[in-house]
């Protein structure tokens, strides 16, 4: 009896030590966000939303640079790796036995761990050292390619949700291939694709590495993709690691705008994907 | 929209009698098939591309140092003798740090996540967890360099060299940007990974499983350790080898904490230097050409090195979830 006892004791206490864990676990998220709200928020302005740095050192000045840039290069990086990334994830759904398809899979896999870093040194070669200057446009070609392997994976799964019997219907009714893979399989997972697409313009927008020897930084506000280009996470980290009081602060502000937009990009995209593919099954 | 496609295919003459609809719709499958193997083909050929320009690159520090870059410790670009001891080794220690607090942690949350927890929490907390995976590597950094090393030096530091000091890992001066105060972010950073991974493979555990071990009188813990971990045991593995490729190459946080010096040091309170790190730091900068060679050279390890710990992981998540899409799912 005794035996039974004890075994149910260590029984809970493991629960409760797993308990434990979860809280451990939540801990610094909680910490992290509201450290960002306390020290970042003070110096939100309008000027920090519309005016490009200040002199090193000296107060006022914004981020209106980096948040166009930002906008420039992600919206650059989309342009070239949505559509790559989601015919290759249709490529993947739609012909499954393909030897192409294994082949694209498991490179996507490789992709995906991929050190962030390695792709930047890989868009140095390939266009910075070729052009023989930084670029807005090189950082964006590293961008893209992170985001190929993730849009690829989420569009094919959302493909493979479709039943089999909407496009037997389709077919029945004399639709070629084509026109049933793209009115009635597109379709019917359009919302898939686009919150998977969120989901890694989310990802990508707070990468840094690839950044820092393609798209460089800048101190001003410039609109030519030919050029070095600011970007938030760039300015987190330059301003940061400085020394100024200043760029600290707005270290924080930049961080709490960069983390404001991949959240409400990640977790909208999520909230999107739970409600239309697992509760209504 | 079909027979403008299929019409700017077809042959002059047929403008005058359309060709029969079979031969059309044939027509626009080759179209749309064609397009989508472009789009197919292009994830291959990027990675085909990538390792050849990082094999490019390298080339000039390869013939140059060969495996003994490996492990040499001298890194003076200056004199232009490079050696990456410093940097795997940091690499290597800063990630098997993390692994050490993340591990026991994210199976503790995914057991109690897939096993024990009242339905209504499930996902909520999974959801939470996985909100950490979304914060950018640099908001950690900078956390980190304002508020995580300060905490540390003034509470985890010095405790750990009160307690500790007899081993050489607790000596020495704290400076606070440290090889411990980067394994710590890290292991912050993956355990999302590592959580949710797990926790995917252990409900990919068949319940009869839980079911006979109950069955046979043990308690709900025992069932879990008995029946559960052991059939799910090559997933979790998996599960925490892709903990280890995602700590392996992450950069900005670490490149924020870890002090950035290329040295080996036996104390944790040193700084350090990992792979990732250098590449981020003196990329930019390099001047001379070997410089620049051995810096892509070390990209074209890490990357390696990276490329095996992924197979080997999901080679191990299949084992167990088997057609349920674990792991590869972008998060």
């Amino acid at each position: 009896m005794t035996g039974r006892t004890l075994r149910r004791a260590v029984s809970n206490l493991m629960v409760g030590l797993m308990v434990l864990a979860v809280v451990a676990a939540l801990v610094p998220l909680f910490f992290i966000l509201a450290d960002l709200v306390i020290r970042g928020a003070g110096s939100l302005s309008l000027d920090f939303f519309t005016r490009t740095p200040a002199p090193a050192g000296e107060s006022g000045g914004g981020v209106a640079h980096a948040i166009v840039g930002t906008l420039l290069i992600v919206g650059m990086a989309s342009l070239m790796g949505l559509p790559v990334g989601i015919a290759a994830g249709i490529y993947c759904a739609e012909f499954p036995g393909s030897r192409l398809t294994w082949a694209t899979r498991f490179v996507a896999d490789v992709m995906n761990g991929t050190p962030s870093i390695v792709v930047g040194v890989f868009a140095w070669a390939w266009i910075v050292a070729t052009q023989k200057h930084f670029s807005a446009l090189a950082g964006s070609a590293a961008l893209a390619m992170l985001m190929i392997p993730m849009v690829l994976r989420t569009t094919e799964e959302m493909i493979k949700l479709v039943p089999n019997s909407l496009r037997e219907a389709a077919l029945a009714l004399g639709y070629p291939r084509w026109r049933t893979s793209l009115s009635i399989v597109l379709r019917t997972t359009l919302p898939g694709i686009v919150t998977g697409a969120l989901l890694a313009v989310a990802r990508i927008a707070g990468e840094t590495a690839p950044l820092l020897f393609t798209a460089l930084g800048s101190q001003y506000l410039t609109f030519d993709l030919n050029q070095p280009m600011a970007a938030l996470p760039l300015t987190v980290f330059t301003y940061a690691t400085g020394p100024y009081e200043e760029w600290h602060r707005n270290a924080w502000a930049a961080a709490l705008v960069l983390i404001l937009v991949v959240l409400v990009l990640s977790v909208g995209a999520r909230l999107a994907i739970r409600r239309r593919f697992t509760l209504n099954g | 929209m079909s027979t403008t496609l299929a019409g700017r295919e077809a042959e002059p003459a047929a403008e005058t009698s359309p060709p029969p609809p079979l031969e059309r719709a044939a027509h626009g499958d080759r179209v749309f098939r064609g397009l989508l193997t472009l789009g197919a083909l292009a994830v291959p050929v990027l990675l085909a591309f990538l390792v050849y320009e990082l094999w490019t690159g390298s080339a000039l520090a390869m013939a140059r140092f060969g495996f003994g870059f490996l492990t040499s410790s001298t890194w003076d670009p200056v004199a232009e003798e490079f050696g990456a001891a410093p940097l795997v080794f940091g690499t290597l220690l800063s990630s098997f740090i993390a692994l050490l607090i993340a591990v026991p942690l994210s199976l503790g949350v995914a057991i109690y996540l897939s096993e024990f927890a009242p339905k209504a929490i499930r996902q909520p907390i999974a959801f939470l967890i996985g909100l950490l995976a979304a914060i950018p590597s640099v908001v950690y950094g900078l956390w980190g360099i304002f508020v995580l090393i300060p905490l540390l030096r003034t509470t985890l530091f010095p405790f750990l060299r009160d307690t500790l000091g007899f081993l050489p890992l607790f000596q020495g001066p704290i400076y606070g940007p440290s090889m411990l105060a980067a394994g710590i972010i890290l292991a912050i950073m993956v355990m999302p990974y590592v959580m949710s991974v797990s926790r995917e493979v252990l409900l990919a555990v068949p319940d009869t499983q839980r079911e006979a071990a109950l069955a046979l009188g043990a308690t709900r813990w025992e069932a879990v350790i008995t029946a559960v971990v052991p059939y799910a045991r090559s997933g979790i593995i998996g599960a925490v080898i892709l903990g280890l490729g995602r700590a392996l190459g992450e950069t900005m946080a670490v490149t924020m904490l870890i002090g950035n010096r290329h040295e080996v040091a036996a104390s944790l309170f040193a700084p350090g230097y990992t792979m990732a790190a250098a590449i981020a730091n003196e990329f930019s900068e390099a001047v001379g050409d070997l410089h620049l060679s051995a810096l892509a050279y070390v990209a074209f390890l890490l990357f390696l090195v990276t490329v095996a710990v992924n197979a080997l992981a999901r080679l191990l998540i299949w084992r167990v979830a088997r057609g349920s899409g674990a792991g590869s799912r972008a998060l």
